[in-house]
C-alpha cells in the first residue's frame, strides 16, 4: 500500500490530514500498523487535553505489542474515534480510513514540518534494510 | 549478526511469512494475521514450524536411571516405547534449567525435545549430570551384564557399594548424549490436524490411527507423536531436514494453513501451558510456576534439586489472570492482591475469549475467584483470578 500523497507523516509513524476547518486528523501509517500486526485495543486521548508536539498521547495494542502514539504538533483534543474502541480492527483493515483522534493546532503552520509521503517511504525503506 | 534458519525458511518466504528475529532465528511470527492463524487451529488446522528446537538423543544401558535422576517427573512413567512425557530439568536449588519433553524409544534410548534458546546450556547440563552420576553409580552403566546392573534405585542408598563393571571406556561411553540440530519439527495442530496429515502422507493413517495423545512412533526416518503445544489434536513430526520443505508443500496442498510462531504464542497461553524463559528460569521452582503437577516428590528416587523443593515450600505461585477491563496484559506489569504485589509473566490478547488472559506469579493465599488490580501503564484495571486452561480443544474452560 502506498502512503497517499495528500497526508503529511511524522518519524513515529503517524499520517496527518489538514481538514478544511484547520483541524488536523491524525492516524497510524499503513506500515505501523503492519509492523505491529492484529489490533485489539486503542485508547485516544480526553477531548480537550492540552498536547506539546510529540508528547505521548494514545495507545494501540495489538496481539503482539502496545505502541505509543505521539501528538504530531501542539494543539487541543479536538474529536475521537470512538468507533475505534469496539473495531480496532479496522486501523489493518484500512490504516488511512481509520482515523484516531482530531486536533486543533495551536500553529497551523508546524505541520509544514512533517514529512512529506516521499520522505516517510525513505524513511521506512531505510528502516526495513 | 547472521540469523539462523530453519530447513523451512524458503518455504516460509515462498508463502509471505513475516520473519522476525526469534531469539536469534529468522521465524514467521505471522503469514498476515496471527488472530486468523490462532482460529484456524482452533477450528480446522494449521502447521507449525518448530525446528528451531533441539532434538537429544541419549542412549546407552543405564539411559532410563539416567533419567530418573536427571528429570523432575518420573520416567519409570513411561512403560510403553513411544510413551511422551513432560518434565522439567532442575538445577540442585530447584530452579528450572529448561522444561522439556522425553520420549522412551528403547529400552537404551530416550529422545529429549528441548527449547531452542536453552539447547546448549542443556547438553551441557545433561552432560555435567551424567558424568558425576556415571561416577558415583557405576553399576547403572556397567557394561557386562551382571544382576546388580539392574538395581541402582536400591543399591543407591547403600553406602560402600561395589562397582561391578566398567563404564565410560573410549569407544563405549557409557552415556551418548547426542543432539541432532538437523532434524526439523514440524507441529500439525487442530481438531483436523490428524486427518489432513493422514491425506498429506499416504500410509501414515495405518501407521498413526492408534497412537494415544502424548505417544509416538518411528516412521522410516520420521518420528511422529501425538503432541503439541496448542491445547488441540494433532500431530508433532521429527523429519530430516533434507525431507522438510516437500513435507511442508505436501501439508499445503491438503489444505493445512502454515501458521505463525505469534498464534502459536497465544494458543499456548490459552491452553494454559507455560513457556520458559517468561513463566520459568533458574530463578523459580516448579512448584512455584504452577508445574507441581510434573514433580514426582512420591516414589524415592532422588533426582537433581529434589532435596531443594523438600527444603524449600513455594515462596510464591502461578495464577491465571482475567481482564475485567479495557485493555491488553502484558509480561511484567504489578499485579495487586490482597496478599501483596505480584507480576504478570506472560500476558496477550486471547482471539477466543476476546480478552486480554495472562500468567501471574502471585504471593501464597490469593486463590481463584479472588479480585485482583493490573498496574497498565497510568491505569489500575480489574481482572480476575481464574483456574486455567483457560481454552482446550476448541472449548472454553473458564467461568467469569
Amino acid at each position: 500500500m502506498s502512503n497517499p500523497g495528500n497526508l503529511k507523516y511524522t518519524t513515529s509513524h503517524e499520517w496527518v490530514r489538514t481538514e478544511s476547518d484547520g483541524t488536523i486528523t491524525v492516524g497510524i501509517t499503513h506500515h505501523a500498523q503492519e509492523l505491529l500486526g492484529d489490533m485489539v485495543f486503542v485508547e485516544n486521548p480526553a477531548l480537550g487535553r492540552k498536547l506539546g508536539a510529540g508528547e505521548e498521547c494514545a495507545v494501540v495494542e495489538s496481539v503482539k505489542a502496545a505502541s505509543d502514539v505521539y501528538a504530531p504538533v501542539a494543539g487541543v483534543v479536538a474529536a475521537v474515534n470512538g468507533e475505534l474502541e469496539s473495531a480496532p480492527e479496522k486501523i489493518n483493515a484500512d490504516p488511512y480510513g481509520a482515523w484516531m483522534f482530531r486536533m486543533k493546532p495551536d500553529n497551523p503552520a508546524d505541520v509544514n514540518g512533517l514529512m512529506d509521503a516521499a520522505a516517510y517511504q525513505a524513511q521506512v525503506d531505510s528502516e526495513t534494510h | 549478526m547472521t540469523l539462523k534458519q530453519t530447513p523451512l525458511n524458503e518455504n516460509h518466504r515462498a508463502m509471505g511469512a513475516h520473519l522476525i528475529d526469534f531469539g536469534g532465528w529468522d521465524m514467521p511470527v505471522n503469514y498476515g494475521s496471527q488472530i486468523g492463524e490462532h482460529h484456524q487451529v482452533r477450528h480446522d488446522c494449521g502447521m507449525f514450524d518448530v525446528s528451531h528446537m533441539r532434538v537429544v538423543d541419549i542412549r546407552g544401558k543405564g539411559v532410563r536411571e539416567f533419567l530418573r535422576y536427571l528429570l523432575a517427573n518420573n520416567v519409570d512413567k513411561l512403560v510403553k516405547p513411544g510413551k511422551a512425557l513432560y518434565s522439567c530439568m532442575l538445577l540442585e536449588n530447584g530452579g528450572v534449567v529448561d522444561d522439556l519433553i522425553v520420549y522412551f524409544m528403547e529400552e537404551d534410548w530416550f529422545r529429549l525435545v528441548v527449547n531452542a534458546g536453552t539447547a546448549d546450556k542443556d547438553l551441557a547440563w545433561m552432560r555435567l549430570q551424567a558424568a558425576g552420576h556415571v561416577k558415583s553409580h557405576p553399576e547403572c552403566y556397567a557394561v557386562n551384564e551382571s544382576p546388580q546392573s539392574e538395581c541402582c534405585a536400591e543399591s543407591r542408598e547403600k553406602p560402600g557399594t561395589t562397582p561391578t563393571g566398567t563404564m565410560g571406556q573410549e569407544g563405549n561411553p557409557a552415556l551418548d548424549i547426542a543432539d541432532l540440530p538437523e532434524m526439523a519439527i514440524i507441529a500439525v495442530q487442530g481438531p483436523k490436524a490428524r486427518e489432513k496429515l493422514w491425506a498429506a502422507m499416504p500410509g501414515s493413517q495405518k501407521l498413526t490411527e492408534s497412537l494415544t495423545p502424548f505417544s509416538g512412533v518411528v516412521v522410516g526416518s520420521m518420528f511422529i507423536a501425538r503432541t503439541g503445544y496448542t491445547g488441540e489434536d494433532g500431530f508433532e513430526v521429527m523429519i530430516p531436514a533434507q525431507a522438510a520443505p516437500y513435507f511442508w508443500n505436501s501439508l499445503a496442498a491438503k489444505g493445512v494453513k502454515p501458521c505463525g510462531l505469534g498464534a502459536r504464542d497465544t494458543l499456548r497461553l490459552e491452553a494454559g501451558m507455560n513457556l520458559y524463559g517468561q513463566d520459568m528460569d533458574e530463578s523459580s521452582t516448579p512448584l512455584e510456576a504452577g508445574l507441581a503437577w510434573t514433580v514426582d516428590l512420591k516414589s524415592g528416587r532422588d533426582f537433581v534439586g529434589k532435596a531443594a523443593l523438600l527444603a524449600n515450600p513455594p515462596r510464591h505461585q502461578q495464577a491465571g489472570l482475567v481482564l475485567l477491563d479495557r485493555g491488553v496484559l502484558r509480561g511484567h506489569q504489578r499485579v495487586l492482591t490482597a496478599f501483596g504485589e505480584g507480576e504478570i509473566t506472560s500476558g496477550t490478547f486471547s482471539p477466543t475469549l476476546e480478552k486480554s488472559i495472562a500468567f501471574a506469579r502471585v504471593p501464597n493465599g490469593v486463590q481463584a475467584g479472588d479480585m485482583v488490580q493490573v498496574v497498565v501503564r497510568d491505569k489500575l484495571l480489574a481482572a480476575k483470578v481464574v483456574k486455567y486452561p483457560f481454552v482446550r480443544n476448541g472449548k472454553v474452560l473458564i467461568s467469569l
